[in-house]
């Protein structure tokens, strides 16, 4: 059976799971077979994408008799599809075994069980898609799906107005999609993706076809400013489907972006390089910043998910700026690094959402000043936690670190770039991601500090408990996905490798040629990195001086007083909460960016009521685009309202009106 | 194709623009029904000499069916609605006579103008056939719009509807069951219609429809 037909069966699979989520989600029994279920299959459907990347199996593709006539519904798997399908499977899985323990927090499975396997599904169809009608098709299944799974908990606070904006922006970006995918179709209706690839689009089309992608895939995926509805909905999921949304969605639409402007655009324009470019390095830097002052665990993560996908989307706008001027190794190295820290983030945010998930289940509370010292009664999660933090922070010896390190070698191949504009804007975006990367690294520091370090700050914190074991499992496997993939990125790379070759036809030199698991992009004398050497230096260095300090001291554990800021017997209230933590950078960025203002009301003398200090802070986007989009179309509905209670004669009167004028329009124009 | 077909079939489809513009201009609801009958005597005959035109047996049964319902049954039906309701026989036109006459030239010549032009390439015959049927369907509109009276309305549709069986039977090719499904259809919203009638008269005492807009409370 070739390996598309095994994906095929795969996704059946996992649609039949999401019947028997119907028909048993009531009960243990039910929710068990969906979860141990979408695991199974999400194992078999990443074993056989596998083979595909790695084997250098020839692409398969499969005509079914299905969808629109005379079209049928066309499905093809080739590398790019199958390094996607991975990530799925191997987040899928993840979220199933750890929702295997979390389903049981849940007050209404039956809202969660039929749609978790089918948001896999609709994932998987969406990748192996090779016609427009069936890759919109599986698109929209997958945002109504996961809009189903962001209602599961509608009574909470926000959720339904997160789930509207959320299918509002999902219709507005299929929209997008739609159009693009018809303009290449053209004329002709060419729309099978094969037909797409053989024409080559006029120039005005295909720049028309860059910006429809960037607003349809670009809003799946979260870049400013149509990113709104991301830190609403992903959070208001139930946890593991936050990490398969976070995780994995967004990677999704990188692969729309990547498929539509890389492999069916023959020639994008040269400025689509510059647009993505620009637009990524703005969304990672304004994704940290707003990562930084969200007090909510998970709309945090959220954020942080923005940035991410920012970075992602400055490779992949790198690729293209050196493609389009013949530096095909230099595109190569962008296209990987992109790729290899889409799969990267797609694990360790993975990894941070279940640990959120931990901690919700653990202390009810989605506030990080709720929280507290849960380092002493949560220890694996903190410790798989801190894990995910130091990874997403671009700590060596961690995965999250070989990425950015790889994307920094792309930009600093900026200098042969012949035009001198992108020679001189591409070190500025260099500089914008270190920026972005620093922040996230105080973002984490932040995270872990305030929620797992200090004093419990609520009784709910106090009485936390360690979750259960299937949670944990599965968050201790993404661990150890995280580590090995930082110390062995040679492997990932060089499996990377068909996919720049097929995308770019240029790859980066074979690393597993080199001795020691060293990674080299270009060549020796310039750089290379070894995260085998890293992490060895690390924990020697980190177990000599473990050795000399207890040699040198007892190692009798004592408690002692805490610093206490010379107040004896402080409250847990005085410890760094996140706000305070953050304080600093809401002051040197906040104020700009957000209009950041803080005010203290002091009570008069005399007054028994505490002070207050209060941060009001204003989201640009809806500031400036949002809001004023939502105010017009209000005020145009308040118009339009008066044409409801026309008289019969007016309302033909109308349709006898537009009749004419379209007419005239004809006969003028014609 | 002879020219004398040709020019049969051009004198009856202009007859029909003709017929549509003397209904334009009647201000008494039984004159507007005979007007009315006249229209659906003239598409009948026009859709009989397609019929022999094209050798198409078919379209026979089509004239026979506008014969039938649409110059005797509907207008008939329509004679004892207004004995029954005893409606005011006179019709409250919206824009002056003079006015209505000058728009409806301006539609003939906006549709020809359209339809000569897109149809560029087309059949001769074809082609004048549909700018003469948009014109008519334009020219029932127009009749529907200048209308209070909610009878001259139902005339003002039913025209429009001649417009459109000619502009099918001047296609050649059109399978029966297209036609027969639009005549039943047009006799069902004539049903329809006529009930509406009959209830708006129950409750207002009149078929002027500025009646409800008053009921809804609205200014005129």
């Amino acid at each position: 059976m070739s390996a598309v037909l095994a994906l095929l069966a795969c996704a059946a699979g996992l649609l039949g799971l999401g019947v028997v989520g119907v028909v048993g989600g009531r009960g243990r029994v039910g929710a068990a077979v969906v979860y141990l279920g979408s695991a199974t299959v999400c194992a078999l459907a990443a074993v056989s994408a596998i083979g595909v990347l790695l084997g250098g199996e020839p692409v398969s593709e499969v005509v079914l008799p299905i969808g629109l006539p005379w079209l049928g519904a066309h499905f093809r798997i080739d590398a790019l599809s199958a390094l996607f399908v991975v990530l799925v499977d191997v987040g899928g899985a993840a979220a199933a075994v750890y929702g295997l323990g979390h389903g049981r927090h849940e007050g209404h499975p039956r809202r969660v069980l039929p749609f978790f396997p089918a948001f896999l599904a609709a994932m998987h169809l969406v990748l192996l898609a090779d016609d427009a009608f069936t890759f919109l098709f599986c698109w929209e299944l997958m945002s109504l799906v996961s809009w189903a799974l962001v209602m599961a908990h509608h009574q909470q606070g926000d959720n339904t107005r997160a789930g509207y904006v959320y299918l509002l922006m999902a219709g507005f970006g299929t929209l997008a999609l739609l159009l693009a995918l018809a303009l290449l179709a053209g004329s002709e209706g060419g729309y099978a993706f094969a037909d797409m690839r053989a024409v080559e689009p006029a120039p005005h089309v295909a720049a028309l076809v860059v910006v429809l992608v960037l607003v349809g895939a670009g809003s799946k995926a979260g870049l400013l400013p149509l990113h709104v509805w991301l830190p609403l909905a992903h959070p208001a999921a139930p946890s593991h489907v936050s990490a398969l949304m976070s995780g994995v969605m967004t990677k999704v639409a990188v692969y729309g972006f990547v498929r539509i402007v890389l492999d069916l655009l023959a020639t994008p324009p040269w400025w689509a390089g510059l647009a993505v470019l620009l637009l990524g390095a703005v969304t990672a830097v304004v994704g940290v910043l707003h990562a930084l002052m969200e007090r909510d665990i998970k709309r945090m993560l959220a954020y942080s998910t923005i940035e991410n996908v920012g970075i992602v989307f400055v490779g992949v706008g790198l690729a293209l700026a050196f493609d389009a001027h013949g530096m095909g190794a230099a595109a190569a190295l962008a296209l990987t690094a992109a790729l290899l820290h889409a799969a990267n983030h797609s694990w360790f945010k993975s990894l941070l959402f279940l640990g959120a998930g931990a901690v919700l289940v653990a202390t009810g509370e989605r506030d990080m000043d709720a929280q507290g010292g849960l380092i002493h009664r949560m220890p694996v999660t903190a410790f798989t936690f801190l894990v995910g933090c130091a990874a997403i922070s671009a700590l060596p010896p961690l995965n999250g670190f070989a990425s950015e390190w790889l994307l920094f070698q792309a930009v600093l191949q900026s200098p042969q770039i012949e035009q001198w504009g992108l020679r001189i804007l591409v070190p500025g975006v260099g500089g914008l991601l270190a920026l972005a990367a620093a922040l996230a690294a105080a973002c984490f520091v932040r995270a872990f500090g305030v929620v797992f370090l200090g004093r419990p700050r609520t009784p709910a914190a106090m009485r936390a408990a360690e979750v259960d074991r299937a949670s944990l499992a599965a968050m201790v496997a993404l661990v150890v996905l995280c580590v090995l993939a930082g110390i062995v990125p040679g492997v990932l790379i060089d499996a990377l490798a068909p996919v720049t070759s097929a995308l770019l036809d240029a790859r980066l030199p074979t690393q597993a040629a080199l001795g020691w698991l060293t990674v080299v992009p270009i060549a020796e004398g310039r750089s290379s990195y070894n995260g085998l050497l890293v992490f060895v230096f690390i924990a020697v260095s980190a177990w000599l001086t473990v050795r000399v300090v207890h040699r040198l001291a007892s190692d009798r554990l004592r408690r002692g007083p805490a610093w206490d800021c010379g107040f004896p017997d402080a409250s847990p209230l005085t410890q760094y909460a996140s706000g305070s933590f953050a304080q600093p950078i809401r002051r040197v960025f906040g104020t700009t960016v957000f209009a950041a203002r803080e005010t203290v009301e002091m009570p008069p003398p005399g007054d028994g009521r505490a002070a207050r200090h209060r941060v009001t802070l204003l989201d640009p986007a809806w500031r400036w685009i949002y809001d004023p989009i939502t105010a017009a179309v209000a005020g145009a509905s308040l118009r339009l309202n008066a044409m409801q209670f026309l008289t019969i004669r007016r309302y033909l009167g109308m349709v006898f009106l537009a009749l004419v004028g379209l007419l005239l329009v004809i006969a003028i124009w014609r | 194709m002879g020219t004398l077909e040709f020019d049969v079939a051009h004198l009856l489809a202009g007859g029909l623009v003709l017929v549509s513009f003397v209904m334009l201009y009647q201000d008494r609801l039984y004159a507007l029904l005979n007007v009315f009958a006249l229209h659906s005597v003239v598409l009948s005959v026009s859709v009989g000499w397609q019929a022999f035109v094209q050798d198409a047996p078919h379209l026979y049964l089509t004239a026979l069916i506008a014969l039938v319902f649409k110059a005797i049954v509907i207008p008939v039906a329509l004679h004892r609605i207004i004995q029954r309701l005893g409606i005011h026989r006179e019709i409250e036109t919206v824009v002056g006579v003079g006015a209505t006459m000058l728009v409806g030239m301006g539609l003939v010549a906006l549709s020809m103008v359209v339809m000569l032009r897109v149809t560029a390439d087309a059949d001769p015959l074809a082609r004048e056939d549909l700018a003469f049927a948009l014109s008519i369907v334009l020219l029932g509109l127009l009749v529907m719009v200048t209308r209070r009276n909610a009878v001259s309305q139902v005339v003002g549709f039913m025209s429009l509807e001649n417009g459109l069986v000619l502009a099918a039977t001047g296609a050649k090719g059109m399978p029966l069951v297209v036609e027969i499904s639009v005549a039943f259809s047009i006799l069902i919203a004539f049903i329809v219609i006529g009930i509406f009638l009959f209830r708006i008269r129950e409750r207002f005492d009149t078929v002027d429809i500025g009646a409800l807009d008053v009921f809804r409370g609205e200014r005129r």
